[in-house]
C-alpha cells in the first residue's frame, strides 16, 4: 500500500510541478508583449518619459527584468508563500483573495453534482442492466445525455425554465438585489440560482455514469464467479448484489479520470448562468487579459483535480479489500 | 479462417447489427447535409439578408435569421462542415498519437512502458481545457488547423490508454510468440501479426476520438477561443448567447447547432457499440 | 439414488441455426457410482453436464426428462432448479480458479451463499471445517481472498464449497485439466474420498482423459457428436470395448513403457460432423470402419450385458448371433 501511494504521490507532484511550471511559462513566451496590453489597459500616457517610468514600473513588478531562472525561482518562491499576485483586472485585489471569493461557488455547483450524478449514475445503469427490455429502452437515455455538449445542455435549461416557463432565473448566484448574509431569504435564492446549473451538470455525469455502470454489471454478471453463484442457486439478489459492488471498483477509478471532463463542464456552464465560480473568473480573466488571476485561476484548478484525484485514490483503497492486503486491484 | 472469410463475416454481422444501421444512417445524414447544404443555402453564413433581424423559421429562411438578420440556416450547414472537418483532424491526429504512445508502451514494455505511462497520467490528469485556454488566449488570430491540433494534443492520452492494453494483451497471445521464434523481424511482426487484429480496435478508437473532438471543438468555440474568421456549430451558440437569443426567444438560433451535435456524437457512441458487437462474437446478441 | 435421463436433448442456438450438440440421451447413475464421461472435444459431454444444472441461454431445451431420486428435475426451469442446485445436485466447474468473488473473503462468501439458500452458517461451521482437513486445507483460508491462494487450493476450496450440503449428484467438469500431474493425481484421490465419506451420493466426472477416469470412476460413458456411443464398467470399456468408436480411441492411447520407434501412433483418421447439420444415423459413421446400411438410422443406446450399454448396430448384429 505504500508503495501504491507513493506512486500516485509522484505522479500528481510531478504533474503539479509540470503544470505550474507551463502556467509560468505561457506569458513569457507566447507572442504579444503582456507590458503593452497592461500599459494600454490602465490608459495611454501621453508623456513618453512617464510612459517609460511606467513601463519600468510593470516590468519591476512582473519580474520580467530578471535573469529567466530567477524569475522561476522566485515563482516558486511566492507560490509557496502562498502569494500569487495582484489582479490587474480587479486591481489591487490580490488574486488569491479574488479566487478564495469563487471557489465555494464551485465547490458548491461541482461537488454535489459530482456526487449525486455518480451515485444516481450507477443505480441507474445496473437498473438497466436487469433486463433485456429495460436496456434497450433506457440506455440510449445514457448514451444521448453522454453526448450532449455541457453548455448547449445549459442553455436549454436556461430557455426553458428561466425564459419560457420563468420558474429559475438565469444569471449569477443570488439576487442583485441582495446582499450575502445568512437568512432564509438569502439561502432560498441562492438554492434557486443554483439549481438549473447543477441540473444541467448532474444530468450529463448522470448519462456517463449511467452507460459505464450498465457495462460493467453486465461485464460482471458474465463473470465466472457469477456463473457458480447460480449453478449453486443462488437467488438473483446475491448475485446481483456482488456484480454491482464489484462494478463499483472501476467506476470509482473512472470517475477519477472524468474529472478533467467535468471541470470543463463546469467551466462553460458557469459561463452560460454567469455563475461567479474560477471558470468564469477566468473567462473574465482572460478577455481582460489579466495574467496574474489567469495564472491563479489555473494553479486552483490543478491543485483541485489533483487533491479530487487523490481523494478518489484513498476511497478506493478504502473500498477494494484486496488493495488493503499489499495487491492492487487496479493499476492506474 | 481466411482473411476473406473475416471479411465478409464481419460484414455479414455489420449489416444486420441494429444499432449500427441507425447509428451509421444518422451520421451520414448530416455528413451528406454537410456536403450538400452549403450548396443548397442560398445565401452565405455571415451576410446580412434579412433587414428585419431575428425571425422565426419559414418558407423563405428554413432555420430562421439571426439577430443580426443572418440565415441560420446557411451558419448550420457551414458550421456543419467545420464541425466535421475538426473531428476528423482533430480525432485523426489524437488517435495517431494515441497509437504511437499506447502500441511503444504495450509492445516494449518495461521502463520505457513506466515512462510512458507517468506521462500518459499526467496530460489525463490535467484538466487540458484549462492549459487551451490559456494558450488560445495568448493567440490573437487562430485557424482550424490549430484547433485541430490543440484538441489532438490534449485528447490522446484516452487514445494510448486503450492501445496499450489491447496491445499488451495481443503481445502475449502464442501467435505472436511464435511468430518471433520462427525468427521474424520486429517490424514485420508488428504489421502483418499484430496491426491486423487491431484494426478493429483502431477504427474503434478513432470513432470515440472523433465524437470527443466534436465535443472539444465545441466548448472551445463556445468559450470564444475558437477560430477566428469561421463558423462551426460551436461558435452559433456563442453567438446566440451572446446575443440575447435567450431573453428574445430566439429558440431557433441555438437549438439546431446544440441538437446536430448531440446527434452526431450521440450516434457515434452508439455506433461504437454496434461495432464492438460486430467485432467481438461473445458480445453478438441472439 | 439414482439419476435417470430419457430422451435428453439439448441444442445451442446460433445466427446460423441450432448446433445439436446433445441428441436423445439416455442413461442413468446408480447411487454410489463414479461415472466417468469421455470423449473428444465438442462430443458434448460439457454440454450435459451443465444442462443438468444450469440451462441457459445460448443453450435450450429441446425435449427430455431427467429424474433424480425418483423426483422430476426441471432442467428447463431456471427458477425452479434453484430448490434442487446445491442441496441435490451441484457442480464443480471447469473454471474453478475464477470460481469465488475475488473482492470477498471466502469464508464471508460461504456465509452469505448459505444465507441465501436459507441454510445456517454457524451451524455448519464444524462441518465445514471438517471437510477443509479432509482437503488439507488450513482452517484460516477462511478469512483468505481467492486472490491469496494458490490454484490447487482454489480447486480444492471449489470442491468443499460445492459439496457441502451432499448433494445426491455432483457434477465434476475437467476438474483436472489445468494442473499438473500430481496434483491430478491429488484431486482425482480427493474425488473418490468424498463418495467414500458420503460428501456426495454419486459424481459424473467430465473429463477427455481417459486414464484419469481409469483410476477413479466405476464405469465410463463415451460420447462421440453429441451422441452416447458406450457405457461400460470401468474395466470392460477399457479392456473389451465393443464399440468401433470405443475400440479406436482405448488403442489410440500411448502406452507407459513402450516405445514407438518404428511404429506410429495410431489417431482415427478423419475430423467429428459440424453439428450444424450432422449427418443422419449413427454420427460415427463416415470414420467408423465397420459401418454398414442400417447406420443411418440412429441406433439406440441399448444394454447388451449387464451394466454395458452400446449404441451400435455392427454389434447389435454379433449380439443377436452370439
Amino acid at each position: 500500500m505504500r508503495r501504491y501511494f507513493g506512486r500516485k504521490i509522484l505522479i500528481y507532484g510531478l504533474t503539479f510541478i509540470l503544470a505550474a511550471t507551463i502556467d509560468w511559462m505561457i506569458p513569457r513566451f507566447m507572442p504579444g508583449d503582456p507590458i503593452a496590453n497592461v500599459m494600454a489597459r490602465i490608459g495611454a500616457v501621453v508623456n513618453p518619459a512617464a510612459a517609460q517610468a511606467m513601463r519600468d514600473y510593470y516590468t519591476h513588478i512582473f519580474g520580467l527584468d530578471l535573469p529567466m531562472w530567477q524569475q522561476y525561482v522566485n515563482f516558486w518562491n511566492s507560490l509557496l508563500h502562498g502569494d500569487l499576485g495582484i489582479s490587474i483586472y480587479l486591481f489591487p485585489t490580490p488574486v488569491t483573495t479574488v479566487l478564495m471569493r469563487a471557489v465555494p461557488y464551485d465547490l458548491f455547483l461541482l461537488i454535489p453534482s459530482i456526487l449525486l450524478s455518480w451515485y444516481a449514475g450507477n443505480k441507474f445503469g445496473a437498473f438497466a442492466a436487469r433486463s433485456k427490455w429495460l436496456d434497450n429502452t433506457v440506455s440510449p437515455i445514457g448514451y444521448i445525455l453522454t453526448a450532449t455538449p455541457y453548455m448547449w445542455l445549459g442553455i436549454l435549461l436556461a430557455w426553458l425554465f428561466g425564459i419560457v416557463l420563468g420558474w429559475f432565473p438565469i444569471a449569477g448566484a443570488y439576487g442583485f438585489n441582495l446582499r450575502p448574509h445568512l437568512s432564509w431569504t438569502f439561502i432560498w435564492d441562492v438554492l434557486h440560482h443554483w439549481f438549473l446549473p447543477f441540473m444541467s451538470l448532474f444530468l450529463v455525469g448522470f448519462g456517463g455514469q449511467a452507460i459505464g455502470m450498465r457495462n460493467m454489471i453486465i461485464y460482471e454478471l458474465e463473470a465466472d464467479y457469477s456463473h457458480y453463484l447460480e449453478a449453486l442457486g443462488a437467488p438473483r439478489r446475491l448475485v446481483r448484489k456482488y456484480a454491482f459492488r464489484n462494478a463499483m471498483l472501476p467506476q470509482i477509478t473512472g470517475l477519477a479520470l472524468s474529472l478533467g471532463v467535468v471541470v470543463a463542464g463546469a467551466l462553460v456552464t458557469e459561463v452560460v448562468f454567469s455563475y461567479p465560480g474560477i471558470g468564469y473568473l477566468l473567462l473574465a480573466a482572460i478577455q481582460n487579459q489579466d495574467y496574474f488571476l489567469i495564472q491563479g485561476c489555473f494553479l486552483f484548478i490543478i491543485i483541485g483535480v489533483l487533491v479530487a484525484n487523490f481523494i478518489i485514490d484513498v476511497t478506493y483503497v478504502i473500498i477494494d479489500p484486496r488493495t488493503r492486503r499489499g495487491m492492487t486491484g487496479e493499476t492506474a | 479462417m481466411t482473411k476473406q472469410k473475416k471479411k465478409n463475416e464481419f460484414l455479414y454481422f455489420a449489416l444486420r447489427n441494429k444499432k449500427l444501421r441507425v447509428a451509421l444512417s444518422v451520421v451520414l445524414f448530416f455528413l451528406v447535409l454537410a456536403f450538400v447544404g452549403p450548396v443548397l443555402a442560398h445565401n452565405a453564413p455571415f451576410a446580412y439578408v434579412n433587414p428585419m433581424g431575428a425571425e422565426p423559421p419559414s418558407a423563405k429562411y428554413w432555420f430562421g435569421t439571426t439577430f443580426f438578420g443572418q440565415d441560420v440556416f446557411a451558419q448550420f450547414v457551414h458550421g456543419l462542415r467545420a464541425t466535421f472537418l475538426v473531428g476528423a483532424l482533430a480525432g485523426g491526429l489524437g488517435t495517431l498519437i494515441g497509437i504511437l504512445v499506447g502500441f511503444t508502451a504495450g509492445y516494449r514494455g518495461g521502463i520505457v512502458d513506466e515512462i510512458l505511462n507517468v506521462l500518459t497520467n499526467i496530460v489525463l490528469v490535467i484538466p487540458t481545457l484549462a492549459v487551451l485556454l490559456i494558450i488560445a488566449a495568448y493567440l490573437q488570430v487562430r485557424s482550424i488547423p490549430m484547433e485541430c491540433i490543440f484538441i489532438g494534443f490534449t485528447a490522446w492520452p484516452w487514445a494510448a490508454r486503450a492501445i496499450r492494453a489491447q496491445t499488451f494483451s495481443l503481445r502475449a497471445r502464442e501467435f505472436v510468440d511464435l511468430a518471433r521464434l520462427s525468427g521474424m523481424k520486429d517490424r514485420k511482426l508488428i504489421l502483418t501479426e499484430i496491426a491486423p487484429n487491431m484494426l478493429s480496435y483502431l477504427v474503434m478508437t478513432f470513432i470515440l476520438q472523433f465524437g470527443g473532438a466534436i465535443l472539444n471543438a465545441a466548448t472551445l468555440d463556445f468559450i470564444g477561443l475558437g477560430p477566428t474568421n469561421a463558423v462551426s456549430l460551436g461558435l452559433m451558440m456563442q453567438y446566440s448567447v451572446l446575443w440575447g437569443a435567450l431573453q428574445l426567444g430566439s429558440w431557433w438560433w441555438f437549438i439546431p447547432p446544440g441538437l446536430a451535435i448531440m446527434a452526431i456524437v450521440g450516434a457515434l457512441y452508439v455506433m461504437n457499440v454496434g461495432l464492438d458487437e460486430v467485432f467481438n462474437p461473445k458480445l453478438r446478441e441472439m | 439414488m439414482s439419476l435417470q435421463v430419457e430422451n435428453l436433448t439439448v441444442y445451442y442456438q446460433t445466427l446460423r441455426g441450432d448446433v445439436k450438440a446433445l441428441e436423445s440421451a439416455t442413461f442413468s447413475i446408480q447411487g454410489g457410482e463414479i461415472m466417468g464421461l469421455a470423449g473428444e472435444s465438442g462430443c458434448g459431454k460439457t454440454t450435459l453436464g451443465h444442462s443438468l444444472i444450469r440451462l441457459t441461454p445460448p443453450m435450450r431445451f429441446v425435449q427430455g426428462r431427467v429424474q433424480i431420486d425418483g423426483e422430476e428435475l426441471p432442467i428447463w426451469d431456471m427458477e425452479r432448479m434453484n430448490s434442487f442446485r446445491f442441496k441435490k445436485i451441484s457442480i464443480i466447474p471447469q473454471y474453478a480458479m475464477n470460481a469465488m468473488n475475488p473482492t470477498r473473503k471466502v469464508g464471508k462468501m460461504i456465509e452469505e451463499l448459505l444465507g441465501s439458500r436459507n441454510v445456517n452458517f454457524k451451524d455448519n461451521l464444524p462441518e465445514l471445517k471438517r471437510r477443509l482437513d479432509l482437503v488439507k486445507l488450513q482452517d484460516d483460508v477462511l478469512d483468505m481472498y481467492p486472490i491469496e491462494m494458490s490454484g490447487g487450493m482454489k480447486q480444492r476450496m471449489v470442491m468443499v464449497i460445492s459439496t457441502l450440503m451432499n448433494p445426491s449428484l455432483l457434477i465434476a467438469d475437467e476438474i483436472t485439466s489445468a494442473l499438473d500431474v500430481s496434483s491430478q493425481k491429488a484431486v482425482a484421490e480427493m474425488l473418490v474420498e468424498f463418495r467414500d465419506k458420503e460428501c456426495c451420493n454419486s459424481a459424473m466426472v467430465i473429463s477427455h482423459d481417459i486414464s484419469i477416469l481409469y483410476q477413479i470412476a466405476d464405469s465410463i460413458m463415451i460420447m462421440y457428436a453429441g451422441q452416447l456411443m458406450e457405457k461400460a464398467p470401468t474395466d470392460v470399456i477399457v479392456h473389451c470395448p465393443r464399440h468401433p468408436y470405443t475400440k479406436m480411441l482405448i488403442s489410440s492411447l500411448p502406452t507407459v513403457g513402450v516405445r514407438y520407434a518404428e511404429a506410429r501412433l495410431a489417431g482415427i483418421p478423419g475430423k467429428p460432423p459440424l453439428l450444424l447439420d450432422p449427418p443422419a444415423g449413427c454420427r460415427f459413421r463416415e470414420r467408423c470402419p465397420v459401418a454398414f446400411g442400417k447406420c443411418c438410422e440412429v441406433p439406440p443406446f441399448m444394454e447388451i450385458q449387464s451394466g454395458h450399454f452400446v449404441a451400435c448396430w455392427k454389434e447389435f448384429e454379433t449380439n443377436a448371433h452370439a
